[in-house]
């Protein structure tokens, strides 16, 4: 499943502050819901998610069963240098998933 | 074969009488007039509109994304990809989903496009079918069905699918289940109406497949038609069923010319 | 039959069918757990971030559409006035909720690398229920903002069958 859609500007002059779109598919099992047997479907979330940008952190967020289905955020950046931007996810039964965008700035 | 041609040929005359008779049956609910007619995504709330509107925040896309992958992976024991017959699908693919379903000549029937990806897999690409609801095969759905994203939903003239429609309409306007509702009563004279919390739609298929917020999935219009049938406490058609084929070619119909907005997001 | 009986039996059959939809009575093959949230988990959840401090109304804004269209994917946006400098920034932003079974949506961190602090993602409602936004900033205090969301079922409920 292709996993992850990422909305970041392909270039911005220094300084700027630019608006970054993640969506990752995952189903975010809340651990809540019970299948037809009355068993409990167990809990299978992503629970962290990272972003750094040439290696530096600039965003950190725990999700909750709470957090929707395909999560989505928007978050903002300064974009301070060309270069790499990384996303990491992280989540129960060892899911770990990451994808990145590179930004020109001039 | 003389005689055969002509009863197949009396078969559709009689079928297309039949079909005006039905349209023209006086007890049956007004079709919704042309200049009336709307997207369902008119009657969503305006931050579930804005979800369809930002392919960044539409999580259907995440399934064209995933469609276009496949549309180019080998498969099957042909070893074989979309891509090798059917090249670029933003050239070969646009406008295919407005035409679904459509009558499929090998086969002698209806087939809708997910029907229409797996007789491709199993006779081209020498693979097996993909499961109804699958991931794969949903992604591929959409993949195909964003080529069409901005097209009218076409008017199929092919005179083999009239008896079709008709059966489509004698379903969409009989009421049924325990209920004794049709959808008629619903989508076509209470459209716009609250029910529970949403406003009742005129259930048009222009955005199929859809990413619906019930589901927190992607889902076809099989799926969708499925849950309406049991919500109105009547038995659903099984997958791939031609009932449900009948039921999605006649809603395309009714929806001729409407604009197409997939993958849509619905509540 | 008149035009008249026509009206009474499509009406008497959608108050039927709204009843149906609006009831929840039925057999669900995946059923949600009742919800085992309160105020008093949702305070309990908020002290362990906020600890002693007293949080302070002003600076944020959450925003959540006031009736939702479906529990399952609530879009919600926090953001706080600030400059977000070196000395003057927002740390983290906090969100819960009263009634989902528990009281956590989302805990972020930031910093001055950010620009501006605001946050958009979605969330799941189980039910009418406040959500609270917290933020805490670089001088330690806490700043919060709450919104009273109406959640309402999607007509003709299914029973889970795909």
């Amino acid at each position: 499943m292709s996993s992850a859609l990422i909305n970041v500007p392909a270039r911005a002059k220094r300084g700027e502050i630019i608006a970054i779109k993640t969506l990752i598919s995952h189903l975010m099992e809340t651990g809540f819901r019970y299948d037809s047997t009355g068993v409990l479907v167990p809990r299978n979330i992503i629970t962290d998610f990272v972003c750094t940008y040439n290696g530096e952190e600039i965003f950190r967020a725990g999700f909750f069963p709470a957090i929707a289905a395909n999560p989505f955020m928007i978050f903002y950046t300064v974009a301070t240098e060309s270069g790499t931007i990384v996303f990491q996810w992280a989540g129960d039964n060892g899911y770990s998933e990451s994808a990145s965008a590179k930004i020109v700035v001039e | 074969m003389n005689v055969q041609v002509s009863l197949s040929r009396w078969l559709a005359l009689t079928a297309s009488l039949m079909g005006v008779l039905v349209i023209a049956n006086p007890t049956l609910s007004a079709e919704i007039a042309s200049a009336d007619r709307r997207s369902d995504y008119e009657f969503m709330r305006r931050d579930t509109q804005a979800m369809q509107d930002d392919d960044a925040a539409n999580p259907g896309m995440l399934w064209v994304l995933e469609g276009e992958t496949l549309w180019n992976a080998r498969a099957g024991e042909a070893n074989k990809s979309c891509a090798d017959c059917h090249g670029d699908a933003r050239v070969s693919m646009k406008g295919i989903a407005s035409v679904y379903p459509s009558f499929d000549d090998k086969r002698e029937k209806l087939v809708d496009l997910e029907a229409r990806i797996n007789i491709c897999r199993t006779d081209h690409q020498n693979a097996k079918p993909l499961p109804f609801e699958s991931k794969e095969l949903l992604a591929l759905m959409a993949y195909v069905a964003r080529q069409s994203n901005g097209m009218p939903i076409k008017s199929n003239t092919d005179v083999r699918l009239k008896p079709h429609i008709n059966a489509g309409q004698r379903m969409f306007y009989g009421r049924q289940g325990q209920l004794n509702l049709s959808c008629a009563q619903c989508h076509e004279d209470n459209w716009g109406k609250q029910l529970a919390g949403n406003k009742v739609p005129q259930g048009h298929p222009t955005g199929y497949p859809i990413y619906r917020l019930e589901w927190q999935n992607l889902g076809s219009l099989q799926r969708r038609l499925r849950t309406c049938l049991s919500g109105m406490r009547a038995q659903p058609y099984e997958y791939g069923s031609v009932e449900l084929i009948e039921l999605e070619l006649y809603l395309m119909w009714r929806a001729r010319g409407m604009t197409m907005d997939t993958p849509a997001v619905r509540p | 039959m008149s035009k008249h009986d026509n009206e009474t039996t499509r009406r008497e059959v959608l108050i039927g069918a709204s009843c149906v939809a609006s009831g929840l009575v039925l057999p669900a093959l995946v059923t949600i757990r009742r919800s085992e949230a309160t105020p008093a988990t949702m305070a309990a959840a908020i002290r362990k971030v906020v600890g002693d401090a007293k949080v302070k109304t002003g600076k944020v804004k959450l925003e959540m559409p006031p009736l939702v269209e479906n529990g399952n994917t609530v879009q919600f946006t926090v953001s706080v006035d600030s400059p977000m400098t070196a000395s003057d920034h927002v740390k983290a932003i906090y969100v819960f909720n009263e009634k989902n079974p528990q009281p956590n949506i989302i805990s972020i961190h930031l910093g001055p690398r950010a620009g501006r602090a605001i946050v958009t993602s979605r969330c799941r409602l189980a039910d009418s229920e406040k959500v609270i936004a917290i933020a805490e900033m670089s001088d330690g205090s806490f700043w919060s903002d709450h919104v009273d969301v109406l959640v309402t079922i999607a007509a003709c409920v299914e029973d889970g069958i795909p």
